[in-house]
């Protein structure tokens, strides 16, 4: 927790989220229409999603199963008896004049995730509900000067509504939060998370109060598509209410837009805000009624997820918690270390992974799905170093020409003439050649001055041209030097 | 001049089987009639090439033997059904000019039946309306006229275009859809069959919606036999109707032979109203002494929350209606009035779209739904609706079906009861609980008022059992043996 310093003492920060994650499906929630992004607009249109006149939903029984996941993945209540309901507004991109939603008996009840804060300690979070609801359309007020153009690709496409107990208490934690969610949403494959296509949407209701004090008012932030921005949402919107409050105002009850640009929150215009949602069970869908052997059968099949996958790095491959949160943070990450620590050493492959690997990444900026080098081509370096053909220095040269040629480990070596030199024959020569040259420090090293010993290893490595085993070159080194 | 027309479906079905009369021959009477009936605005689009083009189709499959349950039966659609290509209004100006890509799965369901296509029939707009005067393209007249009294009346409503029609032979059956009582009253009205299935029996799928949780197509026919034989073509299930019944189709026009010999006929004390005309109460009782008669025994039964059904209903169907029409927006289809802004674009093309029922019953059912008046509107309605069905289930505790007047009047004037939407919705009285708890309800004319007009029973049966109520509806039709005609088809429009 991180207090904020006012004028007139220390304030807490009160967030709690609301996050929309579209569901990973082919067909929209209600409708048989596909769901693929960037789709030319309105091509991906059912007279379902465009609400012609006797058009009936019909529930997409797999968007079912991906929340019911979600759910078990957040450790969540399934509630076997959920209803859909509508929400009634009217927009140009909400077809129908409602959304179907769901408002007082949503399919996902009370769960927790747990966050890994940057100190290595965790805080569980509390999760009030998850819902499934339907995407409106895009309105285009950027087509034409007098006009707003509708696209309705994205009109009934299934989204998640999480929503957290308002248990976070600074922008770190927010941002850790979504992370986190993030996280366990790839793993479970139940939304892709990307935030800049809009498949992750956050709002984040933020109050301030003096520590052990009742809630203070929130206001809610709308649409954020960033962690950054999220966090930086956070921080200006509780700045704004200490300020506020200390001078004496009041916070008003209110919806503001994260304006990302000028990094400040705005009131949106009140007519948005004032709706009556007029909610009621929608007639046209019984209420959702699930098997509860149904949901234990997809609570079986669910796969490993990032608390369980850290607990287990940490224990068989002897990680760090720092280095296990890196590598489970991304279901690709893990995976490709697992690759690559298979039948290896665990500590020196998340070395490489998150040290060497990790750089070329970001250098390159890709994630690790277009990683130049493949876990296997990784895998078989380190068992070049781990057989002695390599050292681990010229092993890095070696990792670095991969990257850049996409060459096998192995090949690099052989054509570049890398291999360690292990003949303590070449050493001694080696050894020898050095000495010659160096009669002023041998005696130095003689008469006392240890440290030079690592100049002459040092020396005998550049002279093989870093080839030499290292270690041999110390032990011999060692017996001619006396 | 009803020669072809005024045949039953039943008859037309055999006469074509026996090739009496060919498709091509039956279409072209029906053309024929249909535009003869133009003077009672019962049509809002006529398909006369379609329906040729249809039963010349027809005469091929019977030709081959290959007839199907309604091969070259000329029907008429209610306006309400999403026909594709052809013009779909709901009755309303907000939606002219439409042309679905897409036919509903009942409509779709009568043509895979072998049915013929008339064209549209005119409706209450948005099915909203018990007269038939509501319609954005003008009140439909009922075929009938009381004696000695010349006026126009109203043929009932909101299915009043397809009840005017069947009963002036402008077709052999028609499509309605009941929501409240749309089917069975101007049935009772128009001197016709017209049957409300279990809601469920029959797919909403590209029906436009008017309260989704009571909406029911169902059959319009001058015969039961010939109700039934017509709803085995439009019903079964259909997984593009979530509540639509997972439930196989019965052998309903078999079930109009059933005897009622030891059936349990219920009357329900709270159907007798207070200063209701005798001759209503008189029918009544005669219905009861048919079934007598025909080897049934009477139970008095109690329906103790009858009168929170009107009330009930008039706060659920507008709720939902609210919603479903909110889609009218202009921006996708039908009308668009321009606007300055954004509102006002919607609120001139809703104000000239809709009209005033439509507006009357929008802003009802956005008020029952407003915060702060949900709970004692919506949510206390749908209480009473639980409890109602709750009624009618204990009440099939001790009978079979249930025996009531349809209409607490006869056809009236056009132009009477307009003023008060109260007295209006009040016709719905006796049709509305069974729509409440979803049940399976008929329409049957059954005698005649002192002046003349029509005067339909009604049997209610339990869910799903439409086999029952038929028949029931058989016996009472057959010991009513209802033949009046109406004025229009003795040229009676002086």
């Amino acid at each position: 927790m991180s207090l904020i310093e006012g004028r007139t003492g220390q304030w807490e920060v009160v967030i709690g989220l609301e996050v929309h994650a579209q569901v990973i499906a082919k067909a929209k929630l209600f409708s048989g229409a596909a769901t693929a992004f960037g789709a030319e607009p309105n091509t991906q249109v059912s007279t379902i999603d465009a609400a012609f006149p006797g058009m009936l939903p019909v529930l997409n029984r797999f968007c079912v199963e991906q929340a019911v996941r979600t759910g078990l993945g957040l450790a969540a209540e399934i509630n076997l008896v959920s209803v859909f309901a509508r929400k009634n507004y009217f927009y140009p991109d909400l077809p129908a004049g409602y959304q179907i939603s769901q408002y007082d008996r949503p399919i996902v009840g009370k769960g927790r995730l747990t966050l890994d804060l940057a100190d290595g300690t965790t805080r569980e979070i509390g999760i009030t509900r998850l819902h499934l609801e339907q995407d409106a359309g895009k309105s285009l007020h950027d087509q034409h000067p007098h006009a707003t153009f509708v696209d309705l690709n994205r009109a009934g496409v299934a989204l998640m509504e999480i929503v957290s107990e308002p248990d976070l208490r600074s922008a770190e934690e927010a941002g850790a939060y979504l992370r986190k969610l993030r996280a366990i949403l790839r793993y479970l494959g139940t939304c892709d998370g990307n935030m800049e296509e809009g498949n992750l949407r956050c709002d984040a209701n933020v109050s301030v109060r003096r520590s052990g004090a009742a809630l203070g008012t929130r206001c809610e932030i709308k649409n954020v598509n960033s962690v950054r921005f999220v966090m930086q949402a956070i921080e200006y919107e509780a700045r704004r209410q200490v300020e506020l409050l200390e001078d004496g105002g009041t916070i008003a009850q209110e919806t503001r837009l994260f304006d990302a640009a000028r990094g400040i929150t705005r009131p949106m215009r009140s007519k948005e805000e004032a709706h009556d949602y007029r909610y009621f069970p929608d007639p046209d869908l019984l209420p959702l009624v699930l098997e509860e052997s149904w949901v234990k059968e997809i609570g079986a099949r669910l796969p490993e997820l990032p608390d369980a996958k850290k607990a287990r790095f940490i224990d068989t491959f002897d990680l760090s918690v720092a280095e296990a949160d890196l590598l489970v943070a991304e279901k690709a990450t893990a995976d490709y270390f697992e690759a690559v620590a298979h039948g290896r050493a665990g500590k020196i492959a998340a070395n490489w992974v998150t040290g060497d690997l990790f750089g070329v990444l970001n250098k390159r900026g890709v994630g690790i799905e277009e990683s130049p080098v493949a876990a296997a081509a990784l895998g078989e370096l380190l068992d070049l170093i781990a057989d002695g053909t390599i050292s681990g220095r010229i092993a890095k040269d070696v990792f670095a020409a991969m990257a850049e040629t996409g060459e096998g480990a192995k090949a690099i070596v052989q054509a570049r003439g890398l291999r360690q030199v292990t003949d303590s024959g070449a050493i001694d020569a080696a050894i020898e050649t050095v000495l010659a040259r160096e009669a002023d420090k041998i005696a130095e090293y003689r008469s006392g001055k240890d440290k030079l010993f690592g100049y002459f290893v040092g020396q005998v490595m550049k002279a093989t041209g870093g080839k030499a085993n290292p270690a041999l070159v110390n032990e011999r080194l060692r017996t001619r030097l006396g | 001049m009803t020669g072809l027309t005024g045949l039953t479906i039943a008859a037309a079905r055999d006469g074509l089987r026996q090739k009496k009369f060919s498709a091509r021959e039956l279409a072209e009477a029906h053309i024929a009639a249909v535009a003869a009936a133009r003077p009672l605005n019962a049509y809002l689009v006529e398909t006369p090439e379609r329906t040729l083009a249809m039963a010349a189709d027809a005469d091929k499959r019977l030709a081959a033997g290959e007839g199907r349950a309604l091969e070259g039966l000329p029907i008429g659609i209610k306006d309400l059904f999403c026909t594709e290509d052809v013009a779909t209004t709901a009755g309303s100006r907000i939606l002219e000019g439409f042309r679905p890509p897409y036919e509903s799965t009942v409509t779709a369901n009568l043509w895979r039946a072998g049915a013929v296509m008339l064209g549209k029939l005119n409706m209450d707009e948005f099915a909203m309306g018990s007269a038939n005067v509501t319609s954005a393209f003008g009140a439909v007249e009922n075929p009938w006229r009381r004696r000695h009294d010349n006026r126009p009346l109203v043929p009932g409503g909101s299915s009043g275009g397809s009840a005017a029609a069947v009963a002036a032979r402008a077709a052999l059956a028609a499509t309605g859809t009941d929501t409240g009582g749309s089917i069975r009253q101007p049935a009772s009205f128009c001197g016709i069959v017209g049957l409300k299935p279990t809601y469920g029996r029959c797919s909403r799928w590209g029906i436009v919606a008017f309260a989704s949780s009571l909406d029911q197509a169902g059959p319009m026919t001058r015969t039961v036999r010939d109700a039934a034989i017509m709803l085995g073509a439009m019903a079964g299930h259909d997984a593009k109707d979530s509540t639509s019944a997972p439930i196989a189709v019965p052998d309903f026009e078999a079930a109009c032979a059933r005897p009622v010999r030891g059936l349990r006929i219920g009357i329900p004390r709270e159907y007798r109203l207070d200063g209701g005309p005798a001759e209503i109460e008189a029918l009544w009782q005669q219905g009861r002494r048919w079934l007598e008669a025909a080897g049934a025994s009477i139970v008095e039964i109690s329906l103790p929350l009858t009168k929170y059904a009107l009330p009930a209903y008039y706060i659920i169907a507008p709720a939902e209606a609210s919603s479903n029409l909110a889609r009218y927006d202009g921006v996708r289809f039908g009308l668009r009035v321009p606007g300055e802004s954004l509102e006002a674009m919607y609120e001139e093309t809703r104000g000239a779209g809709f009209g005033v029922e439509v507006r009357r019953r929008v802003l009802i059912g956005t008020y029952v739904l407003s915060a702060g008046y949900y709970d004692a509107y919506y949510l206390k309605a749908q209480k009473v609706r639980t409890l109602i069905a709750r009624d009618f289930a204990s009440a099939f505790e001790n009978c079979d079906a249930i025996l009531t007047p349809t209409a607490p009047s006869s056809a009236f004037a056009i132009g009477e009861k307009m003023d008060d939407p109260v007295a209006m919705y009040l016709n719905d009285v006796f049709t509305v609980p069974s729509s409440l708890a979803g049940l399976p309800a008929i329409s049957l004319p059954a005698g005649l008022s002192d002046d003349g007009l029509p005067l339909g029973l009604q049997v209610i049966g339990r869910a799903f059992d439409e086999e029952t109520v038929l028949a029931v509806a058989a016996a009472l039709e057959a010991a009513a043996g209802f033949s009046a005609e109406p004025a229009f088809l003795a040229g009676g429009r002086a």
